[in-house]
């Protein structure tokens, strides 16, 4: 096994037993941080797959400002300092079943086309992909108007999300 | 000889020919190699860090017209050791009914979101951990894992000052992110790549900041802000509450702590150097004459990274030993209403004029964004006046109609 | 040798899976977005892998994987900030308990 696939099937490893305590423990704050343990792996795979800039942004944005979201609203959601009881609800058989079944679906589809087989050929050695990646979001040919729409959306969720969570309108 | 141009990618090739003697594959060799060469690294990080805190006392020593320590050792030379023995030999507290796993991880996460960040800084031309082409964001993402450790030492304390002083740490830390970033792409406009190497080899002919005083001055800021250092330290101030998201730990844990800050401390001037005085070379194009050709010698280029970082770490602690603190909502104000807009108003001038004036020789272009910058600067500092009259004028008729009635 | 894509695809099928069992099976509606972020990351990956294997030198999966960046970070704080605010009306969390509008 060359040292690439070590590293591969330990990141994996890494981001599987994570998700799995995630979906798992009873302690919500600790879910939230095996969240940012699975985050770590995905990005550490972003820099396997010569992501960079991608890599980089997982970090920023999920683990610096979307894990820290959720262990903010786990705090402020909670009636006393410690969990209590299970997080899981009665019927999780039928959950787990349907996640082994689509599990078992996805799996077979993947291997049974010999196509995924391949590796992954070297990135020619001119080509910038962070340059191309910057070009193609802003370039009228190519992805301007879904990155233009992505930032209104994201305006959209700012001022719903302030609004939301503001007191202002509650008369009790 | 080779030594003396090239010493990293010498010691690399010497060791990794006597690995290979000995029998080992040649992949194996090399994962050793970059082990020991992380190793290498991040002792060279902490030692410097031991150090840090002898120049820390000694300068806030003569800022506050005293001599510091100067018993243990000439100089006081060997009171960090001594601080060192002093933590490590305490006992090691745990609160009843903190979460033990997340309490201990937590000042090594906050002293590691520090150490990750000497693989990108470059001391010299050919030393330095990684080249990557994304430097700049790699900053703020260890910004954003520092964010999570103190977090997760403020929960996991079970005590509510320690949570109160997290939360207000994360939303200084994570408010002041956000001028930050905003100026982090004015270098990156500049020299039209955002690998730290490349910032610095582009500064070759004039340093940043000339190009751009006021994206200086506010990354200046944002750093000493996210760092969480005076004046914007209520979060951690020992007065009011009770030093914060801290409290509970003693010993070598908060000692991880008090020495991730001040690394931390050093890897920003560190980067203020590289980001706006030319790093390890900016010597205006003196190094192109042949008299001064020993100026690309790595380990001079390696001298004056120090010295300029040394400088910006004397400038950060210059500025939290001369003012007073800041309230938190006063904090929270500066940064959303005066920094992000100048912030972005710097921006939106700095990449225009970069287009505009690209035709310029460069003593040109340099004046050219150098005087935008002023102008910029003279506008603000107008604005400021006339709201500051504004609020004074209102004031005056409220006191007026208060003593009416 | 090096690695093949379809490692990588059912690693992100996996992950999928697991976030799955998350929403369908926890009480909180914290934990349940906690999956939704599961499977999202799990999409993302496929896209990346996607990019990487088939057409490096064109960025439409790159861009793909930006996108999903922006869009599950602003899902993320508008369902937060309706959580909160529900807890803040009626005390809960629990979703089976936040049925004022069933009929």
């Amino acid at each position: 096994m060359s040292v690439e696939q070590i590293i591969f099937v330990l990141t994996s490893l890494l981001i599987l037993g994570s998700a799995f305590m995630v979906v798992t423990t009873r302690k919500l704050v600790q879910a939230a941080l095996w969240l940012v343990s699975a985050l770590f792996g995905v990005t550490i795979l972003y820099a396997m797959l010569q992501a960079n800039f991608l890599a980089v942004v997982q970090v920023v944005v999920y683990i610096g400002a979307i894990a820290v979201l959720f262990i903010f609203a786990v705090m402020l959601t909670r009636k006393e300092l410690r969990d209590q009881g299970s997080q899981t609800r009665s019927n999780w058989w039928i959950a787990a079943s349907l996640g082994v079944l689509v599990l078992a679906g996805l799996v077979s589809l993947i291997i049974g086309q010999p196509a995924f087989n391949r590796t992954a050929e070297v990135i020619p050695a001119g080509v910038d992909t962070l340059r191309n990646l910057g070009t193609a979001l802003v370039s009228p040919d190519a992805y301007v108007l879904p990155f233009e729409v992505a930032s209104v959306l994201l305006l959209a969720a700012l001022v719903g999300a302030v609004f939301i969570a503001s007191r202002k309108g509650e008369e009790k | 000889m080779a030594f003396l141009y090239d010493p990293v990618n010498f010691i690399a090739g010497w060791a990794h020919g006597i690995l290979t003697g000995w029998g080992l594959v040649d992949s194996l060799a090399t994962v050793i190699i970059y082990l020991i060469g992380i190793t290498v690294l991040i002792v060279f990080a902490m030692v410097l860090d031991v150090m840090l805190v002898w120049v820390e006392r000694k300068v806030v020593a003569r800022f506050q017209d005293r001599l510091g320590p100067n018993r243990i050792g000439p100089f006081g030379l060997i009171q960090p050791f001594a601080d060192i023995i002093k933590m490590v030999i305490k006992e090691d507290i745990t609160p009843a009914g903190a979460d033990r796993i997340v309490y201990n991880i937590a000042p090594v996460l906050a002293a590691s979101s520090v150490i990750i960040l000497w693989a990108i800084l470059p001391i010299a031309s050919s030393i330095y951990g990684v080249d990557l082409n994304v430097g700049i964001l790699y900053l703020v993402a260890a910004g954003s894992l520092g964010t999570l450790a103190i977090i997760m030492a403020g929960w996991s304390s079970n005590n509510k000052y320690a949570l109160l002083g997290a939360f207000r740490m994360v939303a200084n830390m994570i408010s002041y992110e956000i001028p930050m970033v905003i100026i982090l792409l004015v270098p990156t406009i500049l020299a039209d790549t955002m690998s730290i190497k490349g910032i610095t080899q582009a500064q070759s002919g004039v340093w940043f900041a000339i190009l751009s005083p006021l994206a200086f001055l506010i990354f200046l800021i944002s750093a000493i802000a996210e760092l969480g250092r005076s004046p914007f330290d209520l979060n951690e101030a020992e007065s009011e509450i009770v030093s914060g998201f801290n409290i509970e730990y003693s010993g070598m844990k908060f000692g991880w702590f008090y020495a991730g800050e001040l690394l931390h401390a050093f890897t920003f001037g560190g980067f203020i150097a590289i980001l706006f005085f030319g790093g390890y070379g900016g010597f205006f194009g003196l190094e192109r004459i042949g008299f001064f050709s020993w100026l690309n010698n790595p380990f001079v280029q390696a001298v004056v990274f120090i010295t300029k970082a040394m400088f910006g770490y004397w400038v950060i602690m210059w500025i939290k030993y001369s003012m007073p603190r800041i309230r938190i909502d006063h904090m929270l104000a500066f940064n959303w209403k005066f920094l992000t807009p100048l912030a972005l108003v710097v921006l939106v001038n700095t990449a225009i004029l970069s287009k505009v004036l690209v035709n310029l020789p460069i003593w040109g272009y340099a004046l050219g964004m150098f005087f935008s910058n002023i102008l910029i600067g003279l506008i603000t500092i107008e604005i400021l006046r006339a709201y500051g009259r504004k609020q004074r004028i209102a004031e005056g008729n409220l006191v007026r109609q208060v003593a009416h009635n | 040798m090096s690695i093949p894509l379809s490692w990588y695809l059912i690693l992100a099928a996996a992950l999928f899976c697991i976030g799955l069992f998350g929403v369908l099976s926890r009480k909180n509606a914290i934990a349940i977005l906690l999956g939704i972020e599961l499977m999202l990351n799990g999409v993302n990956i496929n896209l990346v892998a996607f990019w990487r294997y088939l057409d490096p030198v064109r960025i439409a999966g790159q861009v793909f994987a930006v996108i999903v960046f922006a869009v599950a970070a602003a899902e993320v704080a508008v369902g937060l900030a309706l959580i909160i605010s529900v807890y803040r009306r009626s005390n809960t969390v629990v979703a089976d308990e936040i049925d004022l509008m069933k009929w």
